[in-house]
Parts: structure tokens; sequence; C-alpha cells
């Protein structure tokens, strides 16, 4: 009775994937031209806090980053736990203003703008929720003396509906 | 072929950050020039004084407050609605809206009676970051719900809904901010040793 095949031999149809290295390679190219790599990494901790009235940054070029926080752990045993300020990739450890670190921080980052971006440059500032403000208030201190004014307090949106 | 396609293809997966900087813009004031001496009388009337202790607590005004009688606080002292002689003054000033934007200012002039309130923030060093900022977030919280406000009763939409990038909507809402500034002072840090 060889008339009658068993369908059940067969099993499932494999998927043609032909196409899928054009999905990948498509999607390879997205991520390419999208990322933008980090210059420096960042060797302090920084939680940031959340607010509700945030803003985005609409022109990320004229932004240069200053971090607050306590050192990552694997540079305690080197700078200690004490909240330190990170200009590009130094740890600064100073007491007081640090206005000298910050002025030279400042000058080198207004050199690489455009000369009409000149004066929109624009501070961020990563600080850690828990630090206290005197580390901020000294480095606030510090950027008005290198004259550099506009800054914004990095935060995250708080999508919390608790309202105040 | 696929494989490594795969493979740079994880490698950028992992590598992007898609994170958008988001964050609060404040303008520091410049330091003051070293022979000038910096008193501005202010009408005590005119100050809303807010201090964050150490321990993180919150005055406004003599009185310890949370952040949402921080926020009742501000919206009545910068719109003093009943005109009461312990809250700001307001200066009769001339705005400029874009003509035809508005039926109350057809001719885009607007006298309107503006507030002359300064927030004055003082911290301690040893308050957090975060509650500063929070207390922040709730000050320019206020300015925008009277901004919001202002923008209803006379265009009809939110300031928030407002374009920015459309060149009539961006007049309007310089116009709005004209009216409902922001003013924060924040004080000079007391325990400065020495200026430079």
């Amino acid at each position: 009775m060889g008339k009658f095949r068993t369908k059940s031999k067969k099993g499932v149809q494999a998927i043609n994937t032909a196409s899928l290295p054009d999905i990948v390679f498509m999607l390879l190219f997205f991520f390419m031209v999208t990322t933008v790599m980090r210059e420096t990494t960042i060797q302090v901790k920084v939680t940031l806090p959340e607010a509700k009235e945030v803003k985005k940054i609409e022109k990320k070029s004229i932004v240069s980053y200053v971090y607050i926080g306590q050192p990552i752990s694997t540079l305690q045993s080197l700078y200690g736990s004490e909240p330190m300020i990170q200009l590009n990739d130094k740890l600064i450890n100073e007491e007081g203003i640090p206005s000298e670190p910050v002025k030279d921080f400042v000058l080198a980052e207004r050199e690489k703008l455009d000369e009409a971006d000149k004066n929109k440059m624009t501070i961020s500032l990563r600080i850690d929720k828990n630090i206290k403000m005197g580390k901020v208030t000294d480095l606030k201190q510090a950027l008005r003396m290198a004259n550099a004014l506009k800054i914004n307090y990095s935060a995250k949106k708080d999508y919390n509906t608790e309202v105040y | 072929m696929a494989d490594i396609a795969f493979l740079l293809l994880i490698f950028f997966l992992v590598a992007t950050t898609m994170d958008v900087d988001t964050g609060i813009s404040r303008l520091l004031p410049p330091m003051p020039e070293k022979d000038q001496k910096t008193q501005t009388d202010v009408k005590e009337r005119n100050v809303l004084v807010v201090l964050i202790n150490r321990d993180d607590q919150l005055m406004v005004e003599g009185e310890i407050s949370d952040l949402r009688q921080l926020k009742e606080k501000t919206i009545e002292f910068f719109s003093n609605p009943n005109n009461d002689p312990d809250l700001p003054q307001k200066k009769l000033e001339e705005v400029d809206f874009p003509p035809g934007a508005s039926s109350q200012f057809p001719d885009g002039k607007a006298n309107l009676y503006i507030s002359q309130g300064v927030v004055s923030l003082q911290n301690d060093r040893s308050t957090t970051y975060g509650k500063y900022l929070k207390v922040q977030d709730v000050l320019v919280a206020a300015v925008s719900d009277l901004r919001n406000q202002f923008a209803m009763d006379y265009f009809g939409r939110k300031y928030d809904d407002m374009d920015a990038k459309n060149p009539v909507d961006e007049q309007i809402m310089e116009g709005i901010r004209n009216v409902y500034k922001m003013n924060i002072s924040e004080a000079e840090p007391k325990n400065i040793g020495g200026t430079n």
C-alpha cells in the first residue's frame, strides 16, 4: 500500500533565511551611523537626580560635561571615597574652590568650538544626588571665575505623577 | 559574512548610548568686580526667601514648608492676585507680542502689570544636591504654571504647547517670558575664603 505517503515524516518546512543577512546589515549600518562614542571614561559614580521640568539639550556640540561624585570602586583605593570633580579625564582633589583647573578646562573646551558658538558654550553638570552642596557651590564659583555662566543641571525626567 | 555582520551588530548595540541629555538650564551671575559694591536695595516685600538647611528642611518666608507649599507660595508670590501690600509690587510695562496673535492685544502692544518679585534661594554647604535640585524644579514648575495660565487666558493654548521653532510662537513665548520672569537669585556663598 505504498500509494499513500505518510505526511508526518516531512516535518515543518524550514524558514527561508536568505534575507537575514540583509536585515542584519541594515541594522548594523543603522547602529554604526547613530553611535556616538564616549570620549572620556567616567571615573566617578553619578546617580542623577530626578526633576519634572527638565528640558532637552538641543545642541550637543556646544555642551561640555563636568561630573561630581564618589570615585568608582576601583579607584577608591587611590583617591578615597570623598566626592570628587571630574573634568575630562582628570579627577580634581582640591580643598576649596578649584579655580585653576576649571579655568584651564573651560578655556580648552571653548577653544574647540566655532567662533559663533563660543559664547553659547554650556556646561552640563552631572552631579550625584547625594553630594553635599558645598562641593557644587565651589564648582559654581570656579565656573563664574572662568566666566562660563551657562550651566545645565543634568537631571532625569521624573515620571512620578505625584504633584506638588 | 552574516556572522561577522552579527558580531559587529552586537558590538554597536552594546556600545550605543541612546540617552538624551535632559536637565534644568540656569545662567550664573557674573563675578562682581573687585571694587564694585554689590548692594542693591530690594524692598522686603519683593523678596521670597527660600532656605534649605543641612538636614534638607525647607523654610519659606520664615515658615517650615514642604515642596507643595513652596509651589503654592511661589505662585501666589509672583501673581499677587489681590495686590496684597506684603506681596511684590507690580510695575506697568509694555510687552511686545506679534500683532494679531491675541484678540486682547490686536496691535501686539500689551500694557501689563508685571511683578517685581525675586526668589532668594540660600542653602547650606551640607544640603544634598538632590534636594537643592528638587527646590529648583519646584520653582521652575511654579513659574511654568503661571506662564501656561497666562498663555491660556490670552492666546488660547498652553505655553508648553507652543513651538519654539516657529517664529511667531517664539515671539509670543519671549513676550510671556517677559511677563513672568524667572527671577531666582542665589546668595553669594558666605564661607568663601577671600575671592580668588
